[in-house]
């Protein structure tokens, strides 16, 4: 007797499928079949990249009050905005797999989801808003234009819009810096100290290395992740040595050198342990990132009930 | 924490990019009612003039196509290859065609 593929266990059909639909490159949408494990991939690395965006407000948010001049400020206010709209379209994607926003919401404050540890380091001059959107706006293209093809649908779309709008980012960033650099001998060294502090915690952006990422090569093998941490750094380091030479400044790693036989740019190793200590909550902003967004999520609370109860009363006259 | 914990409806938003072209879902937003789904659908989704008309449409009132039946619904139109132009055979030298 054969077993037609409509009498196999419903549940291995419905994997057979998934499999064939990541096996083809094509995505999976929010209604298919999933298994639960890609589920929870994706809820965890979607909601991290969405709190990352909404924490990562505040860093450059410090500078707005700040800004030298108003177009600076104009800027700004709008680079702001746009990782406030980055959070709301990610997490609109992660809500596709089943989990609300309030419960994502809570997480975060809660600590038992994480953001980006780049966004644990102050600001603490206004050439960090420069460095902000050359170097950590730079690393995160490179590490959000491979995520375009991801696998998951409604997250792939997600990063399409978001790597659009990046671009001005990284840009405005580097006019600030070059302006920067064409100034006075205290501003050069405004920037280049500021690029000295941001360089390594940019380069640990990418996670840690591929031999330590133990969740790496299911995410590669269902097409959530498109490159490796290790490949991805490469990457970034290859891009940003002409830029760094064309602004004047340097990169702090004196092991950094063009290696001609790999065609592509030796460096020093990042201080894992400081990124291990970050990720735990130790780095220098932690413990303020959480209490500015929690303190801001409950001063919010009484504009959210407000317009709640002002939608039933309108809606309860409607009816009347 | 009374009104906090009530979470706003989900909306799911369609812009129109330019005239002449169909309104398209970019993405879905919460809010407590129509009118300001409206307003935050154009802050989030239009804040470089991607669109010159927004729909607004509660996500609990659309209903869709179950994925799970995909096969049967759609396979009315699966073998009718004759409504497509290429089932046709036209002698290459005849003109316009």
């Amino acid at each position: 007797m054969t077993t037609t593929p409509t009498e196999r266990d419903p549940e291995e059909r419905l994997r057979a499928g998934f499999d064939a639909t990541i096996a083809r490159h094509d995505r999976i949408e929010p209604r298919d079949w999933m298994p639960d494990a890609y589920r929870r991939t994706l809820v965890r690395q979607i909601a991290q990249h969405a709190h990352s965006e909404i924490i990562g407000m505040q860093p450059e948010g410090n500078w707005i009050g700040r800004a030298p001049s108003l177009r600076r400020k104009a800027i700004l206010l709008a680079k702001v905005q746009d990782e406030a709209g980055h959070g709301l379209y990610l997490y609109s994607a992660c809500e596709t797999l089943g989990v609300s926003r309030a419960e994502l919401t809570d997480l975060l404050l809660a600590g038992r989801q994480k953001y980006s540890s780049i966004f644990n380091y102050p600001t603490l001059s206004y050439a960090d808003v420069g460095t902000i959107g050359w170097l950590v706006d730079g690393a995160a293209i490179c590490n959000q234009v491979p995520l375009c093809r991801t696998s998951y649908g409604p997250y792939g779309r997600a990063m399409i819009r978001i790597c659009k709008e990046e671009s001005f980012h990284q840009r405005q960033g580097y006019e600030l810096l070059m302006t920067m650099m064409r100034g006075t001998d205290a501003q050069r060294a405004m920037v280049q100290e500021s690029v000295d502090r941001f360089w390594w915690p940019s380069l640990m952006m990418f996670g840690p290395p591929d031999a330590q990422s133990p969740n790496s090569a299911r995410s590669m093998a269902w097409g959530v992740k498109r490159n490796s941490n290790d490949e991805l750094r490469q990457k970034f380091v290859d891009m940003t040595v002409p830029q760094a030479e064309a602004l004047g400044v340097t990169l702090p790693d004196p092991d950094l050198r063009w290696n001609e036989e790999r065609g592509h740019h030796d460096f020093g190793e990042p201080d894992w342990e400081e990124l291990a200590a970050v990720i735990a909550g130790n780095g220098p902003c932690n413990a303020q990132r959480l209490a500015h967004r929690r303190a801001a999520h409950e001063d919010g609370a009484w504009v959210r009930e407000a317009a709640t109860a002002f939608a039933e009363r309108s809606a309860g006259a409607g009816a009347r | 924490m009374s009104g906090d914990r009530r979470e706003w409806p989900l909306y799911e938003v369609f812009v129109r990019g330019k005239r002449g072209l169909n309104h398209v879902h970019v993405g879905s937003l919460h809010a407590p009612d129509d009118a300001m789904a409206l307003r935050h659908a154009r802050d989030v989704y239009t804040r470089r003039n991607e669109g010159v008309s927004i729909w607004v449409v509660r996500a609990d009132a659309i209903t869709a196509s179950s994925p799970d039946e995909k096969d049967p619904l759609f396979a009315p139109n699966g073998d009718k290859v004759y409504r497509h132009p290429t089932f046709y055979e036209i002698p290459g030298d005849v003109p316009h065609m």
